[in-house]
């Protein structure tokens, strides 16, 4: 070994396309699966989580906006610009899980054709989702879907990068904007996937990572009048039932959690993309 | 004040026709007086003030100190609309949100005044009637003051013939920064003539005159002159009021209050976007010159947006929980 000396990481927030502080000051060490310090990653407060919020719906006109096939032109450059960096995403994959570098690798290289199925499904949403309906008048009447808007996501605990992108990804596609609380003691693959992120050509603010406790922040997001929707799939177990509730005083749209963390290199199905998408109906009136 | 001119080494003695209080009775008699008499004006520590602007800015004002300084700058905000694009119906829907800003919530104190183009300050006035609620209108070929003082005049009565009780004029900025400082004292007294009982604001325009020695100068020219208000910024030049402009302009009419008795307003606009920036205004109203000045009376804050983050900031007190745009009208 050198004598050179170790540099030391501070990982900071991923907040409206920049890396800020959190604006709390509090930093936290990430330990690897053996307990040995890898770095210290921001502890995102209710704050940062407020000022991700206005980021996401500044950023929503236009994620939403954009073309289905241009969304899923800038999806797939995550993917692209992700293999590029599968070095690193292997080996914090294997310390912060514990992983083997086989079995690591083996699940960077699905969290990478997890992104990439979704990037193909955003200009087939339209098509499978919508139809033309059959109305008992003179009407054209058509069903298209929309984006539910600002979603908050608690991602798993777990699966700090597979399970990360299963959770973000179907949020993308359909055109929603994201606050994505991360794993709590494994942050560091969800930092990289920021930094891939704001060098791919998502639009600042579409993407918003808090590393920190989706206990403390997840309360203030559910509760918060500006988010469309939340995604409990992260929130602590005994959790679940109060952040539901505290989501109905503004409406939510509620992706409950599930009994346990799924497996999730099964089929991922489109039930994450439909959850997040509202349905518009128009009646047309057939003239001339 | 005092550091500015010691009152007894002026000359006494009124001067006739209108013109500035004692001791500064003598200072406008020529265009040389006038200009030795600003530049005698101590300058800004630019430095200094900028710092000093910056420290009160980090002031922590939490709980029932910001309940308090929302609802005081909700009833200090001068709710504008300054666009070619306004109608009638968008300066009513305007008033209405001036007398109820929050319809959830009878609490909420209604805003200052109304701040509307001249030719909509009939409209505003009727919807206003009978609530205490201020119509201030723009004049004097607002934004830019290009134009001849008869226009500007004319533009004046208009606009107080039509129902305004407030106005808001522009200095001619090319004048000052040429030093044509007696013409820039006099079109103000003939604007502030032509007001009659409505009250006078005076825009300094600051984004345009360079430095804070000229805002100073500029500050005490229109107080001279009889303004009721020294106002900042049109909003149509960027970088509107900032935070050490207002410091210097606060520093103006403490000084000139102590050296003649009459208190004068200021108005920051333009760029008080949020309740934080607000916030930190009022700390420095009340740092720099006392909670005298700490009333709509003789502080606003002229903006647009501002009004429904401060609507969004006091439900979040109120419910415990973060607002959203969804909450508050679209204007």
């Amino acid at each position: 070994m050198s004598d050179r000396l170790a540099v030391r990481k501070t990982y900071k927030l991923y907040v409206n396309g920049a890396f800020p502080r959190s604006e709390s000051g509090r930093t936290y060490e990430v330990a690897d699966a053996r307990g040995a310090f890898l770095a210290n990653a921001a502890w995102a407060s209710r704050k940062d989580a407020r000022d991700a919020v206005v980021a996401a719906r500044a950023a929503f006109g236009r994620w939403s906006r954009a073309t289905a096939y241009n969304r899923g032109q800038v999806l797939y450059r995550v993917a692209e610009v992700m293999e590029g960096r599968h070095a690193q995403f292997c080996e914090e994959v294997a310390a912060g899980e514990g992983l083997s570098s086989g079995r690591a690798r083996a699940v960077v290289d699905a969290a990478i054709d997890r992104w990439v199925w979704y990037a193909g499904w955003t200009d087939k949403l339209a098509a499978v989702l919508g139809s033309a309906n059959p109305v008992a008048g003179p009407f054209f009447d058509f069903s298209l879907p929309e984006p539910t808007g600002v979603v908050a996501v608690l991602a798993p605990q777990r699966s700090s990068l597979l399970g990360l992108v299963s959770v973000l990804a179907p949020v993308l596609a359909g055109g929603n904007t994201a606050v994505v609380v991360t794993s709590h003691r494994r942050p560091l693959p969800a930092v990289t996937l920021g930094e891939v992120l704001a060098t791919s050509d998502v639009p600042g603010g579409v993407v918003n990572l808090l590393t920190g406790d989706a206990g403390e922040i997840g309360p203030w997001l559910a509760e918060h009048d500006d988010v469309d929707a939340v995604d409990l799939t992260g929130a602590p177990a005994d959790r679940a039932l109060e952040l539901e509730r505290l989501a109905a005083g503004s409406i939510k749209r509620v992706l409950r959690p599930p009994a346990e963390e799924p497996d999730w290199t099964a089929d991922p199905g489109t039930s994450r993309m439909t959850r997040f998408l509202e349905t518009k109906t128009v009646w047309h009136p057939k003239g001339v | 004040m005092t550091h500015v001119l010691d009152p007894g080494t002026l000359a006494a003695g009124t001067r006739p026709g209108p013109g500035p209080a004692a001791p500064f009775d003598d200072v406008t008699r020529s265009d040389a007086a006038l200009r030795a008499f600003l530049h005698g004006l101590p300058g800004v520590d630019q430095v200094g003030a900028e710092q000093r602007a910056a420290t009160l800015g980090t002031r922590s004002i939490k709980t029932t100190a910001k309940a308090w300084a929302i609802d005081t700058a909700i009833a200090m905000v001068d709710l504008t609309t300054l666009e070619g694009a306004d109608t009638p119906g968008r300066v009513r829907s305007l008033a209405a949100k001036a007398r109820r800003p929050d319809p959830d919530d009878p609490s909420c104190p209604a805003v200052a005044a109304v701040c509307v183009y001249g030719d909509l300050a009939g409209v505003a006035r009727e919807a206003l009637a009978g609530t205490g609620i201020h119509v201030a209108a723009v004049a004097t070929a607002f934004p830019s003051g290009r134009a001849s003082r008869a226009v500007k005049l004319a533009d004046v009565r208009d606009a107080v013939g039509n129902g305004a009780d407030e106005i808001d004029m522009v200095i001619d900025r090319g004048a000052f920064l040429s030093g044509r400082y007696l013409e820039v004292f006099e079109e103000i007294v003939a604007v502030k003539e032509a007001c009659g009982d409505a009250h006078l604001k005076v825009i300094l325009e600051t984004g345009e005159l360079v430095t804070y020695d000229n805002a100073r100068r500029a500050s005490w020219l229109a107080m001279l002159a009889g303004a009721d208000f020294i106002k900042t910024s049109t909003g149509k030049i960027s970088p509107a009021a900032t935070l050490p402009v207002c410091l210097v302009m606060l520093e103006a009419v403490r000084d000139f209050r102590a050296a003649t008795g009459t208190q004068v307003g200021v108005k920051p606009a333009g760029g008080i976007r949020t309740t934080k920036d607000a916030v930190k205004h009022l700390v420095l109203v009340n740092e720099t010159v006392g909670a005298d000045w700490l009333s709509p009376d003789w502080f606003r804050l002229g903006a647009s947006s501002l009004l429904n983050d401060l609507l969004q900031q006091r439900q979040k007190l109120r419910t415990g929980h973060y607002s959203g745009p969804d909450h508050v009208s679209v204007d």
